[in-house]
């Protein structure tokens, strides 16, 4: 299912500007990730897809239906949605947590508990967690059960708004392998709301580099906005200008090469370089 | 001891009566206290306003009260609907806080999780964030019980039977014993009745007590 994004503006009644005049095509069964600063209005256009905020003028629209013209409960049960810290029910077990909106959509509670033991075995939870609650579980195993619930529905599209932000950078490179992995198999159309470039440039197929009040600093693949930076803005966010991108490599006494970046800070090791490409045909 | 012996079969129905006046009245304070701290709660400028205004009910003296109260119900003063109600609104000064305050806690990202997977604002509310404030209104109903069951005594004073009947009698007619019987077993009833909520509470709220791993 892919989703558009037509000319939305958020104004709220103070007069602040969440989102002025911002457009987006997100294709079907990819994972556009929108990059930016607090306060940029990245969580705003995630949440206008499932109505939790309504734009002020202008539409989305889910396969050329916009989103106005369906109930927002009816709506959000078949959206998933993952958040930072989880966002579980601290009163209900993992299993149930799961379970939620195919309870919501009517399932009998043994088929949604079917469904969400299912889940935990994708998401690569050990069956035992699942008459745990919540509060029994690390922040990691959080995350994991917050994604389950987000797939439990077997939505075609999924909201997911720093659900990584708030795990130890070990455990999130662990999540976000785990969440490629998934992809590769479900592939949903999904949009990820995140501060951090190294967790953009790994999971975006597209990513929308922001700027206060969703203006658009630039669209693309990441090795474009990488290699292509269109701005100033992108450049300095990616962190080019000061150097953390551009490379050296440095023979090692015990062989192989070291390398640093511009800074000379050092980034890892290689065994071989490859060779330098020279123009010999 | 002997006193008490010779008088069990009062006592107990003494003990009984005191019950089906303090139990109707703790359960209409929170039955009722829960609806208008919610609507308190929603609408934010009169919140302060009911919740003070609730709490100030409790200034009103008790005796007045169980006096003036059977003139608007148009009940006898020893009717025991009117010392339920004066009851009643002496449990609703205490719960109303309690319940608004209980429903506030609610974390405001589980709120905002439950609404973004589907749950409509009815089921948001049975579902979600009454169980969550559940410890904090169980706090809230354990100190109605005991201030009720111990309210219940003055209803004495009018005649209407209770414990504290126990004590007015004992009073009169100087009888010490009674007099002893009457405070004790108030205070044991209270007691009873906060350690039965605990356990209740703990039978419908297993997850309020697991800590974390």
């Amino acid at each position: 299912m892919a989703i558009e994004f037509r000319n939305v503006t958020k104004t709220y009644p103070d007069g602040t500007v969440a989102v002025d005049n911002f457009s987006l095509h997100v294709p079907s069964h990819t994972c556009t990730v929108l990059l930016g600063s607090s306060g940029c209005g990245k969580s705003t256009l995630l949440r206008m897809v499932n109505r939790m905020v309504d734009p002020t003028s202008g539409a989305v629209l889910i396969d050329d239906d916009d989103v106005a013209t369906t109930e927002p409960v009816a709506l959000r049960r078949r959206i998933g949605y993952v958040m930072q810290d989880s966002g579980l029910l601290p009163h209900r077990r993992v299993v149930d947590n799961i379970a939620t909106v195919p309870r919501l959509n009517g399932a009998s509670k043994a088929e949604a508990h079917r469904r969400a033991n299912e889940l935990m075995e994708i998401v690569g939870l050990d069956a035992a967690m699942a008459r745990r609650y919540p509060r029994q579980l690390s922040g990691g195993q959080q995350q994991r059960v917050g994604v389950a619930r987000g797939l439990a529905g077997d939505p075609n599209i999924l909201l997911m708004d720093e659900p990584f932000g708030a795990v130890d950078p070990l455990v999130r490179v662990e999540l976000q392998r785990e969440l490629q992995r998934i992809q590769t198999e479900l592939r949903k159309t999904i949009i990820f709301v995140t501060h951090d470039i190294d967790e953009a440039l790994t999971l975006g197929d597209q990513i929308v580099v922001l700027k206060k009040g969703g203006e658009v600093a630039q669209i693309g693949k990441p090795q474009e906005i990488v290699e292509a930076p269109a701005n100033d803005f992108v450049a300095q966010f990616l962190g080019l200008d000061s150097a953390r991108r551009s490379l050296n490599a440095a023979p090692r006494d015990g062989g192989g090469w070291l390398v640093s970046d511009g800074r000379g800070r050092p980034l890892g090791v290689v065994d071989t370089v490859p060779d330098q490409h020279t123009d010999t045909d | 001891m002997e006193w008490i012996l010779n008088n069990l079969p009062r006592i107990t129905d003494l003990t009984l009566a005191h019950l089906m006046l303090a139990l109707p009245a703790v359960a209409a304070s929170f039955l009722i206290a829960v609806p208008i701290a919610w609507a308190a709660n929603r609408v934010r400028p009169l919140r302060e306003v009911v919740v003070s205004g609730t709490g100030l009910l409790y200034a009103v003296p008790s005796l007045p009260l169980f006096i003036v109260l059977p003139i608007l119900l148009g009940t006898g003063v020893r009717d025991t609907f009117n010392v339920i109600v004066a009851l009643t609104i002496f449990g609703l000064a205490l719960m109303v806080r309690s319940a608004a305050d209980a429903l506030d806690s609610v974390d405001a990202g589980v709120r905002l999780a439950s609404t973004a997977v589907g749950y409509s604002p009815a089921m948001r509310f049975f579902s979600v964030e009454l169980p969550l404030a559940g410890p904090a209104l169980l706090a809230g109903l354990r100190v109605v019980s005991v201030s009720t069951i111990s309210l219940v005594s003055v209803s004495a004073v009018l005649g209407v039977q209770s414990l504290g009947s126990l004590f007015t009698d004992g009073f009169e007619r100087a009888i010490i014993p009674s007099i002893a019987a009457g405070i004790v077993l108030t205070a044991v009833l209270a007691l009873l009745l906060d350690l039965l909520l605990v356990a209740v509470g703990r039978l419908i709220m297993p997850w309020a007590r697991v800590g974390q791993s």
